[in-house]
């Protein structure tokens, strides 16, 4: 699959660094070229691309046209969109994904067709799930995942709490 | 009618107080604490704090009754999510995004909005304009019929120079409205001789624009 990733930043980085594990062709766009160095110094360099990822002409150097997925995850819930659209409409890339911090946008163009990714709800609710659900806590995957592990924790002591 | 604008630059600014003037029920959107201090000193109520960008400020301020929302911020993002979040969440019937880079004008309507305005191809249109070279001038364009309304100067070799209309044989995409001989202006018929300086007007096609250029104008070397 060919990826083409906007935003080199922490979650674009560790994005590409997964997708390349798996074999997957990564393009990274960012404007600050500074950032392309969280990829680690193996990456290949001719798969970054410093520019304006809401520009045209940047992400065709980047290879949009053949691109399989395209993901927006610059700091800029609106940059996101526009770039996303731009993916979406100007190139019909097949499969186009999007960060938008602001729960109520993101909602707002789920309807319109975009999609995204909230990290405010998502981090909300692990964190909800980690206090109040001790089920949940034992056996979710993605609380494990959040935790930097792969494997479910053993179950879990449900005295946990404060001690006076 | 309401007018939600989002952005309190100059433009927005300049644009509130117009419409405030012609009566209009307005609301300027602007996030700088600061710069809506300085707004509300001119413009009093109808300045608010906030982001326009947030479907909870638009909310706030009533957009859903607003027959037009503007956006006007210096970022195209900001002002295509603007209108997309009033188009889209509102239902506001007419949106109007200013365009900073000229090649997100089309992408924008694609996307919705209903007018784009991008100060940078206009200002290129009048400097264009003051220039005296032989070129196509576009004057206004008719965005829902697609249609250009330009100004050519015939030049001196220009290759159509002394025949008539019907030996031209223009496309049906170029509609010839007026041809302006120093002051006497003539409609123009199939034996309408065209002469050098003639001053043409026509409403035109993307396809009828580059048609118009290539019978009126010599090859550029």
């Amino acid at each position: 699959m060919k990826v083409v990733i906007l935003g080199c930043g922490r979650v674009g980085a560790r994005l590409a660094r997964l997708l390349l594990n798996a074999d997957h062709e990564v393009t990274m766009i960012d404007q600050n070229g500074e950032s392309f160095r969280r990829l680690g110094s193996d990456f290949p360099r001719e798969a970054t691309v410093l520019g304006d990822g809401t520009d045209e002409d940047v992400l065709k150097r980047a290879g949009i046209e053949e691109a399989d997925v395209f993901v927006a995850v610059t700091n800029g819930d609106n940059r996101n969109i526009l770039a996303a659209q731009v993916a979406q409409h100007l190139f019909q890339v097949p499969r186009v994904m999007c960060r938008i911090y602001d729960p109520i946008r993101q909602e707002t163009y789920n309807t319109m067709g975009l999609e995204s990714i909230c990290p405010t709800i998502v981090g909300a609710k692990l964190f909800h799930d980690a206090l109040l659900n001790p089920v949940t806590r034992s056996s979710s995957v993605m609380h494990s995942l959040a935790q930097g592990r792969s494997v479910p924790m053993t179950p879990m002591d449900h005295t946990a709490s404060r001690q006076p | 009618m309401y007018i939600v604008i989002g952005g309190g630059g100059q433009v927005g600014y300049y644009l509130a107080k117009g419409l405030l003037e012609q009566g209009h029920e307005v609301l300027l959107l602007e996030k700088d604490s600061r710069r809506v201090r300085q707004l509300s000193e001119e413009l009093g109520a109808a300045v608010t704090q906030g982001d326009a960008c947030e479907a909870r400020t638009l909310e706030d301020v009533g957009t859903e009754r607003a027959g037009l929302v503007i956006a006007v911020t210096g970022e195209d993002e900001d002002n295509l999510v603007i209108c997309q979040l009033a188009k889209a969440r509102f239902k506001v019937r007419r949106t109007v995004a200013r365009v900073n880079n000229p090649r997100n004008d089309e992408l924008f309507k694609r996307l919705g909005i209903d007018v784009t305005v991008s100060p940078t191809r206009t200002i290129l249109h009048m400097i264009e304009a003051e220039i005296p070279h032989h070129t196509l001038v576009p004057l206004m364009t008719l965005t829902q019929a697609g249609l250009r309304l330009v100004e050519v100067t015939v030049p001196d070799d220009s290759p159509a120079a002394q025949k008539t209309l019907k030996e031209l044989n223009l496309p049906i995409s170029v509609n010839l409205a007026l041809v302006v001989r120093g002051t006497e202006n003539i409609t123009p018929s199939g034996d309408t001789l065209i002469l050098p300086e003639d001053r043409i007007f026509a409403l035109v096609t993307v396809d009828g624009e580059a048609a118009l250029r290539q019978t009126l104008l010599p090859e550029m070397v």
